[in-house]
């Protein structure tokens, strides 16, 4: 019977620090552990004082990959608290933002960070030798996302023309037609993307084990903004209760908090906002999951990668509609003008990689006196705990090797973002 | 010549700077294709204890970190601290203005004691070894990451701004934030940023710190001219710049 000893120190491919540990002698699994020891770092503590108009720019930098929904969830729990309304333009416009990063994030983990793996290299660098064409493909689209986070945020990584209620500067009605150009000319690429991935999507290990899946849910809309929070379990909730969604709790393995809601553990992503909302995906989405074999109620979660590539073609298609519906109204210069009450609010987004919460209160002076923030990557880590727990038995005859590569992309399948949690992969094989 | 052996690095960070690495797009594939890059976790599963040049982001807030960051100096012949979280601390320097106690009790609560939440005071690069160059900013500009790193291939020595935002800001003729009645760092801080923020309609708030030498006459005149104090100014050099050795 196969001895397992599997450690993976600070995990590679991933955004932040991670550790696997795996023990198993005589076919008996010992051990089986997913560990957090990134460097928290405090950012609740850190917004405490500090004036409503600064804590987008504060709580951006909790992850620089999904700083956009870091700001945006911000910017609407700080107007939640402070009863700020915004103009349909700002929240349109808001809404155009948050889909340049689901693009970019999407792309960016699907081609650079998982084709490695599908394609049995250890990263993207060979993969240029390879199929130069592809990676070529890939970056382009990366591109374009960016360009369009440039152009909406004021620059590609912690957006700057965010502000509580509306924005510093708003782009001019030639230079949204052009993006609507660029964005229509990247269906292409993207199908060309697709298809290469499915031609190596044989490698996605077959797995599966049934959970809760939490997103939000919006009526007939495949939402990544606004609506309530939903789990498959049919239980919704509104925005304003995510602590008792969450319910964050604290365990030795990891500086990250761990969730949990109606079931042991949850999983949030792609995957999930897919089996919520599968119905809503744009015509282009639908085929792209279609391609995969992707059906609503899947519990694979390899499968979370093919949703990215779902998603991708959804936010792009729908942002040409966006864009036509922002400039039938006509564009207009607003510079926000606000009266706010001090008080609390709560806020959620999807980011890419899943549901994000944030909460601030707000005394008198404007000043933060307290602030909550849950990342999707602390409400999956129990989720991965509990994969692990089934894939490690199902897999042990399957060879040290194999088993460590199968554990590492199952992890990145997740898309984690560690270091918003705080970081997270190392794998450890004790003998 | 054998292609330098590059290593890249992150401590206590959002990993925005890395992004900034992949953001140059097809920019990077020429920069790979100049060196050899044996180490970098976020992007590639290889590793490496041998490496000449080590790009090295975020900030050190633990002691084991501490014990890391001088085992990659003792293995580089070149070190490069990029982003604000490397080069000054940044946001993380937040933290510094409270009692850690306070802190891991207010994030943690009832667990603030256990040993794996542990905090220190969060310091720069160059508060724990010597760093050879800095790249500002947060994030940093990716333009001036493949020009440093051009320049250090060709054996020459990169010239980082050394002159306030208020320079650039002027070329790109925008309206003085001043004007809207907002308080801009721009006078005091180091430029190269081509003035980002202040295009975007929004004030400097400081990610690439102090320029050296602060003009703090000219500093004082803007003051003047719209009723504020150098103390007004520096106040406001929180978000990236708390417990930077202040220099006006």
């Amino acid at each position: 019977m196969s001895n397992v000893n599997i450690n993976v120190h600070h995990m590679t491919r991933v955004e932040g620090h991670g550790n696997i540990v795996v023990n198993a002698s005589d076919g008996t699994v010992e051990k089986v552990q997913w560990q957090v020891p990134e460097a928290p770092r405090f950012f609740e503590a850190m917004v405490r004082g500090r004036k409503f108009d600064d804590i987008q720019t504060i709580v951006s930098r909790i992850c620089g990959i999904c700083s956009i929904s870091h700001s945006l969830v911000a910017i609407k729990a700080v107007e939640d608290a402070l009863s700020i309304d915004i103009s349909e333009q700002t929240d349109m416009l808001r809404l155009l933002m948050h889909y340049s990063e689901q693009l970019q994030s999407h792309v960016l983990h699907v081609g650079y960070l998982v084709a490695p793996d599908l394609f049995n290299a250890p990263s993207v660098v060979p993969l240029v030798g390879k199929a130069p064409e592809a990676v070529k493909t890939i970056i382009g689209v990366h591109r374009v996302a960016n360009q369009m986070s440039e152009l909406l945020a004021g620059r590609i990584t912690h957006p700057i023309t965010l502000v509580p209620g509306g924005f510093s500067k708003v782009p001019s009605e030639k230079e949204l037609r052009q993006l609507q150009d660029t964005l229509k000319a990247q269906v292409k690429p993207l199908q060309t993307i697709c298809d290469v991935v499915a031609s190596v999507a044989g490698n996605l290990p077959n797995f599966e084990r049934d959970t809760e899946y939490v997103s939000l849910k919006q009526d007939k809309t495949y939402t990544f903004y606004h609506g309530d929070i939903a789990s498959t379990e049919g239980t919704v909730k509104p925005v304003s209760e995510w602590e008792s969604v969450a319910n964050e709790y604290v365990v030795d393995q990891s500086t990250a908090k761990w969730a949990k809601w109606n079931r042991e553990t949850y999983m949030v992503g792609a995957l999930a906002r897919y089996n919520n909302n599968a119905e809503y995906l744009s015509p282009l989405g639908k085929e792209v999951a279609g391609m995969f074999g992707l059906k609503k109620g899947c519990c694979n979660p390899f499968m979370n990668n093919i949703a990215q590539l779902a998603e991708a073609a959804h936010v792009v298609e729908h942002s040409i509609e966006l864009i036509d519906k922002i400039l039938s109204k006509g564009i207009e210069d607003e510079r926000p003008n606000i009266s706010p009450k001090p008080g609390r609010g709560y806020a959620a987004v999807e980011a890419p990689r899943g549901i994000l919460f944030h909460a601030y209160e707000f005394d008198e002076n404007f000043e933060c006196t307290w602030g909550n923030m849950c990342i999707p990557t602390n409400q999956n880590h129990a989720n991965i705990q509990k994969d692990f727990e089934k894939f490690v038995p199902e897999n042990l005859e399957s060879g040290e090797d194999n088993l460590r590569q199968g554990l590492e992309m199952l992890v990145r399948a997740y898309d984690p973002c560690i270091s918003c949690s705080t970081h997270f992969l190392d794998v450890e094989f004790v003998r | 010549m054998d292609k330098p052996k590059v290593a890249i690095f992150d401590f206590a960070c959002c990993e925005g700077c890395q992004l900034q690495i992949v953001n140059l797009e097809e920019t990077i594939l020429d920069l790979i294709g100049a060196v050899d890059v044996v180490e970098w976790r976020e992007a590639m599963s290889e590793k490496s204890h041998e490496y000449d040049i080590a790009i090295i982001e975020g900030s050190i807030t633990r002691p084991e970190d501490e014990k890391r960051l001088e085992i990659i100096r003792s293995r580089a012949k070149v070190l490069i601290a990029i982003g604000a979280c490397a080069t000054i601390g940044g946001i993380n320097k937040l933290k510094n203005n409270f009692d850690l106690k306070d802190v891991k009790k207010c994030v943690y609560a009832d667990s603030a004691d256990k040993p794996h939440v542990d905090t220190e005071m969060t310091k720069a690069l160059d508060e724990v070894v010597e760093v050879d160059y800095k790249i500002h900013g947060c994030p940093m500009n990716n333009e001036e990451f493949a020009y440093v790193v051009r320049c250090l291939l060709m054996g020459k020595k990169p010239v980082i701004p050394d002159y306030p935002v208020c320079v650039e800001c002027k070329a790109k003729e925008n309206v003085c934030r001043y004007e809207y009645g907002e308080l801009c760092l721009g006078p005091i801080i180091r430029a190269g940023c081509g003035a980002k923020c202040p295009s975007a309609g929004y004030r400097c708030f400081g990610c690439r710190g102090y320029v050296d030498n602060p003009n703090v006459d000219a500093a004082k005149e803007i003051m003047d001219k719209y009723d504020l104090t150098v103390e007004d100014l520096k106040s406001r050099m929180v978000l990236f710049g708390s417990k930077q050795g202040p220099t006006i």
